[in-house]
């Protein structure tokens, strides 16, 4: 019941933020100097005065903002995110051809830097002097501090250029034949070397935090509790420890989906990776209004999307929030 | 007492490298004139038996001084076309080489020292601005000024920044004080969090209360009285916002969204790209130029850490 009513809460209030989001993008492109139907003028091969005003009445430039405005948050409300004159094609079809590339990437991205972080979390904080420690804190440090295009860019050189492991762009290689299990092997070997370049900064982000957190777990009064009643150290660890450095480290993961985001536009332009970064790119280049616009809202969806999600796995792990 | 103290002090910094041993010298001499141990000694300090953080404020100086002083040293103009395209680093007196139109590697990382300096400074400044006001605010007033602050500061949260920026920048046109603007628009909320939460834990402590029944008006309070007992995180903060203003600007200018008359580290590598298997190293400096400072800057962020941060000093 309680979850329902919080589950609710939430869902409503990221529909507002995304209503937000509309309307400050909006506004900004609005902003923003420089002619529209300019852009769309040019993108038709330049047009005289008389078919500018053509097409300010067609697209509706010539009306005011805020009927402006309405009007598209009310075609958006009805899924529909207007027609992208410089690709000819409607936003939402664009948008969808592109989306799933994308989140494949961002979600084994963020759920492998979970998975490896928290591994080496949990293991430099129990032999803080052990050589792996030694390496989250290098590793972190770096993994922070490398440009991720750099990585990636570096990583391709050495990987599919020099030693031709990896595929050097692109997602699927159309030559492939066979059933469905080698196209998605083909997948896989596309996937390692942008996948890895976009973890490495997150891998560092969450193995440094989830060592912190562990140390100072383990410090705690409870943990002496168990240590004094016998418990094994694995026991320790995994069942009362564990779970209670989690928390930060989701809560983390819950606010870096957005610069997941961001990192995979970058990692996307690196491999040629074709999802929603290299749309962006394009069209933001292009000045592709209804195209930015869409994708502004559908990466802010993303983001939103993967905060409620970190939420309920918080509430999950945590049973303190779920007093809240 | 104080003497005794000062000895063991020394104990622990003489192993330490000769520069550090200058200044420990200077901290002890100030310690003997005041007779006691100034916060500010007591910090510098700690963050001096941080070694690597030492050493990496010391090569964070060389890098600003690099950026200042090296383009007035090293002439050559990093857009002109001094040679050959892909001369190898070394080649023909070009320490770095040369890029994809023949133009100096080493003046474009030179000149462009100065541009992720600037830029990463003014945007960390910005973004720091923003954070504290919006933090300080919501932590003190509580109430519904918090609860609309913070529902801000979660809007901020979502927009995908780089994508954000990406389109601030291309719609205001690509100079450097949008640049910076649009860096410190989307990166505010990490600090904004933090100083609400401080706020939140310092004005419950006794000192708040008794100066707040002592009749000291919000605006002392929150500046005079919290903010500078906040401040310890928040600096921490800055030092790694600084950095990642670097790389985010090197992310925009990678992605072609820069000043096109600014040569800067990432549009280098940018602009290099489509040719890496030719001549691996024009992305390979510029690269190093940027992970090397940023590098730099959160080591330097960790020794701050050690030197304000309490309770990791009890360890």
């Amino acid at each position: 019941m309680n979850l329902i009513s919080t589950v609710a809460q939430r869902v409503l209030w990221a529909a507002i933020l995304l209503l937000a989001v509309l309307v400050l993008n909006f506004s900004m492109m609005h902003l923003a100097p420089g002619d529209v139907a300019d852009t769309i003028a040019q993108s038709m091969g330049g047009a005289d005065a008389e078919v500018l005003e053509q097409i300010r009445t067609d697209y509706g430039l010539d009306q005011p903002f805020l009927s402006q405005l309405s009007n598209y948050v009310g075609k958006v409300l009805h899924f529909d995110l207007g027609y992208s004159y410089f690709y000819n094609q409607p936003v939402t079809k664009l948008i969808f051809e592109k989306l799933p590339a994308t989140l494949i990437l961002v979600i084994t991205a963020q759920l492998l830097a979970l998975i490896i972080g928290v591994l080496l979390g949990v293991y430099s904080a129990r032999n803080q002097e052990g050589w792996v420690s030694h390496f989250v804190t290098l590793f972190a440090l770096f993994g922070y501090s490398a440009p991720v295009f750099w990585t990636g860019i570096l990583l391709l050189i050495a990987f599919s250029l020099k030693i031709p492991l990896f595929p050097v762009a692109g997602m699927v290689d159309v030559t492939v034949e066979g059933g469905a299990i080698a196209k998605f092997l083909d997948l896989l070997r596309h996937m390692v070397l942008p996948v890895i370049t976009l973890a490495s900064i997150f891998i560092a982000l969450y193995s440094r935090l989830c060592r912190a957190t562990m140390m100072e777990v383990l410090q705690t009064d409870y943990i002496r509790t168990a240590k004094s009643k016998g418990l094994s150290t694995r026991e320790i660890i995994y069942k009362h420890a564990l779970k209670n450095s989690l928390s930060p480290v989701i809560t983390l993961a819950g606010l870096q989906f957005s610069a997941v985001v961001s990192g995979a536009v970058l990692v996307e332009t690196v491999f040629s990776w074709p999802g929603l970064g290299t749309l962006a790119l394009q069209s933001i280049i292009a000045r592709d209004t209804p195209t930015i616009l869409g994708i502004l809202f559908f990466s802010a969806l993303v983001v939103i999307v993967g905060n409620l999600l970190t939420d309920l796995a918080l509430r999950f792990v945590d049973p303190r929030v779920r007093g809240h | 007492m104080n003497d005794l103290k000062n000895d063991s002090r020394s104990d622990g910094l003489a192993q330490n490298t000769d520069t550090q041993a200058d200044l420990n010298a200077g901290i002890n001499a100030e310690q003997l004139t005041t007779k006691a141990r100034h916060p500010a000694a007591d910090a510098l300090g700690m963050f001096l038996k941080n070694r690597a953080a030492t050493v990496a404020l010391f090569f964070l100086v060389l890098i600003i001084i690099t950026g200042i002083v090296g383009p007035m040293v090293y002439k050559t103009d990093p857009f002109d076309m001094v040679w050959a395209p892909f001369s190898p680093p070394g080649a023909e007196g070009f320490l770095l080489g040369t890029d994809y139109l023949g133009r100096d590697i080493l003046a474009g990382i030179l000149y462009g020292t100065r541009v992720s300096l600037l830029v990463g400074l003014s945007a960390a400044l910005m973004t720091v601005f923003i954070g504290v006001s919006i933090g300080a605010m919501a932590g003190f007033f509580r109430g519904w000024v918090e609860e609309a602050l913070m529902r801000l500061t979660e809007f901020f949260q979502v927009l995908p920044t780089l994508l954000f920026s990406m389109v601030i920048v291309a719609l205001f046109g690509p100079t450097l004080p949008i640049i910076t603007i649009a860096i410190g628009a989307v990166s505010w909320p990490a600090v904004a969090r933090i100083t609400r939460s401080e706020f939140l834990r310092i004005r419950e402590l006794e000192y708040v209360t008794a100066s707040r029944a002592s009749g000291s008006k919000n605006a002392k309070l929150m500046f005079k009285v919290i903010l500078p007992n906040a401040l310890p995180p928040i600096i921490v903060q800055a030092a790694l916002m600084v950095g990642s203003a670097i790389l985010f600007e090197a992310g925009l200018s990678f992605l072609g969204l820069t000043d096109p008359n600014i040569v800067s580290w990432g549009q280098i590598i940018g602009s290099n790209r489509p040719y890496i298997l030719d001549a691996s190293y024009t992305v390979t400096f510029p690269g190093l130029a940027i992970f090397f400072t940023v590098l730099c800057l959160s080591l330097v962020g960790d020794g701050l850490n050690d030197a304000l941060n309490p309770k990791l000093r009890q360890r």
